[in-house]
């Protein structure tokens, strides 16, 4: 934390450059709190709730009752955690994405990279086609792989006319109906128990969360974070515009197949695992903004934070909303997201995005 | 640092926007670019900043084709949607050298240029909420801080008050003569380029018109045949030369005969 406050000295400007990495940091903070009160928040609540406290104790190691200490460390803890991973993925996917192609509209779900991955899921269900891996992470291997294949895409498209934002985002949307028709395509042949199948994991679901999904999505941002904290002033640059950033000496080209590799990275791996999750990739970035503006030092954090609280709650939600029976966590991010999206977009300062 | 611009083409496509562009710039001078819409002054900064490429010919840089990292410039556009703080895009200035933290001669830079512009009150304010001309004022202080030998400002007078022009030629001119500098500087006004600027390059389809001192190139005769406007030339009480557009000679049909006639008249 302390390298994202500056060095300041005492007069107007310092003190403006103090500010602000106060507001970073105060922000930052306060959504972390957010952050772990959510965690303990789902993992006390399922079929049988468990006292915050209890919860607490299981989580720190302190001395509890062996059946809260199972169930919060075999089955609530992973889907909990997997939360936080996915939403702290796509919150950041999101961001590099509208980032690098100046669009608000701009997310992994928006711009195809989601229904790439639900396509190649759905093959693995529907034609049973899949990589030669063990059948456990057919449907994730597969759906990386596609989500890739999308990121690609999207990139190989746009980059036909120099790789501007606007082409990128062309092609984003392109692919996105093609994935979409595409995966109609094999529902329309599907039997009715893999329809059913591909439904439900077009809903996305963290139900199947396991410690061993978990580490693979932390390895993954694991990676990722160091390689964007090397990156942040050239995205931020990037918000200035292209002929901009690259006379202030960043190279365009390079900063975006860079990001877009992490994209596909970041939204293959989160929706891998847990399905289609929409909303939050295109939500945290929003707010994050909002909060603390596009100096990428904090737009960043912030927003995986913001990623992560979303889907925290959502999946809080997901288990009170009916009693006895869980919510795909899909619908509800769109349920809760979108009311929440359009109260900032209309009662929100005027300018912005 | 001497910049040496040799016989450079430009093409957009099949569209040549430059030809055969040969002139210098000196270190310590403010050399004017000049010339009608369309006549491709930005796209000779551009190629000189690096942001397009010849078709032909080279740009050299003390006689050397590799760029300076130390070169300031600043685009024509001043449009942004960035959520950025005046200070956060000054600051980008210096992008080469920025850490995750920012240092304290970075601040400084950032502080001193600020100040020169007049910009300090400003600092925590967001770039989308200045006006067209508060916000040029900083985009110019973006590429002054980098500390820049070369200093490339495109039309950087555009949307200022008369005041702020004079403010920003000034400054512009003072740091050109007090740090060597070698400024490329693209107007629309003529008397500006007259006044702050040592050599004047005019430009006209592409081509280069004329090239020299403000004297020898801003004339009646130039200003005819480039924008195909009547211009009469005042002699002020301090012994400046003042332009006066009098009329456009391109509407209806006196156009090539009325130009020539106003060329030939003056001299």
């Amino acid at each position: 934390m302390t390298s994202l406050s500056d060095s300041v000295a005492p007069d107007s400007i310092g003190l403006e450059m103090a500010r602000a990495s106060r507001r970073r940091l105060f922000v930052l903070l306060s959504t972390l709190v957010v952050l772990l009160l959510g965690v303990l928040l789902d993992a006390a609540t399922g079929p049988a709730f468990l006292p915050v406290l209890a919860v607490a104790r299981a989580v720190l190691g302190y001395p509890t009752d062996s059946a809260v200490q199972a169930i919060v460390w075999s089955i609530r803890l992973p889907v909990a955690l997997m939360a936080i991973a996915v939403g702290a993925a796509l919150g950041l996917s999101g961001a590099i994405m509208q980032t690098i192609l100046n669009n608000p509209l701009a997310s992994s779900y928006t711009l195809g990279i989601s229904a790439g991955a639900g396509f190649g899921a759905s093959l693995v269900i529907v034609l049973g086609l899949s990589l030669p891996v063990p059948d456990n992470y057919a449907i994730a291997a597969n759906a990386m792989l596609f989500a890739g294949v999308a990121c690609g895409g999207v990139y190989w498209i746009g980059g036909a006319r120099n790789a501007t934002a606007e082409g990128l985002v062309l092609a984003g949307i392109a692919l996105l109906f093609l994935f979409q028709g595409l995966s109609s395509l094999l529902q329309m042949v599907a039997s009715p128990e893999s329809l059913q199948q591909v439904v439900f994991w077009l809903f996305g679901s963290l139900q199947k969360s396991t410690w061993p999904k978990l580490w693979a999505i932390v390895a993954v941002l694991a990676v990722c974070v160091p390689w964007l904290a090397r990156d942040v002033w050239g995205l931020t640059a990037l918000k200035l515009g292209d002929a901009r950033a690259s006379a202030l000496g960043v190279n365009v080209r390079a900063l975006r197949v860079r990001s877009f590799v992490l994209i596909s990275a970041l939204t293959g791996v989160a929706v891998a695992f847990v399905g289609t999750i929409g909303f939050v990739g295109l939500v945290a970035p929003h707010v994050a903004r909002l909060l603390i503006g596009e100096d990428q030092r904090g737009f960043l954090p912030a927003s995986a934070l913001m990623g992560a609280v979303l889907l925290s709650l959502a999946s809080v939600a997901s288990k009170t909303l009916s009693p006895g029976a869980i919510f795909p966590i899909g619908i509800v991010t769109s349920l809760i997201g979108v009311p929440f999206f359009i109260w900032i977009v209309r009662c929100k300062r005027k300018n912005y995005w | 640092m001497n910049i040496s611009v040799q016989s450079l083409s430009v093409a957009y496509g099949a569209h040549t926007v430059l030809q055969q562009i040969s002139l210098q710039a000196h270190a310590g001078r403010v050399l004017g670019i000049v010339g009608p819409n369309g006549s491709g002054k930005s796209t000779l900064v551009k190629a000189v900043a690096g942001q397009v490429a010849a078709a032909r010919g080279q740009v050299l840089f003390d006689g050397s084709a590799v760029r300076p990292a130390a070169l300031g410039y600043m685009p024509q556009d001043q449009q942004t949607q960035a959520a950025l703080s005046v200070l956060e895009v000054v600051l980008l200035g210096r992008l080469r050298q920025l850490r995750l933290k920012v240092q304290a001669d970075d601040l400084n830079a950032v502080r001193q240029v600020l100040h020169r512009l007049g910009l300090a009150a400003l600092a925590g304010r967001d770039v989308r909420e200045l006006s067209g001309g508060q916000r040029q004022m900083v985009f110019l202080a973006q590429a002054l801080v980098a500390e820049p030998q070369v200093l490339l400002l495109d039309e950087p007078i555009s949307a200022l008050d008369i005041c702020h022009q004079l403010d920003v030629l000034q400054v512009v001119r003072e740091m050109t003569l007090q740090q060597g500098l070698t400024t490329l500087l693209v107007l629309h006004d003529l008397n500006a380029a007259a006044r702050f600027c040592d050599d004047v390059a005019l430009l006209q389809n592409g081509q280069l018109l004329a090239c020299g001192s403000p004297a020898q190139v801003l004339t009646v005769a130039h200003v005819a045949r480039a924008f195909g406007v009547e211009a009469e030339a005042l002699c002020c009480l301090d012994g400046t030369g003042v332009l006066v557009p009098k009329r456009a000679l391109r509407s209806g049909l006196q156009t090539d005969d009325a130009i020539k006639k106003v060329a030939i008249s003056a001299y």
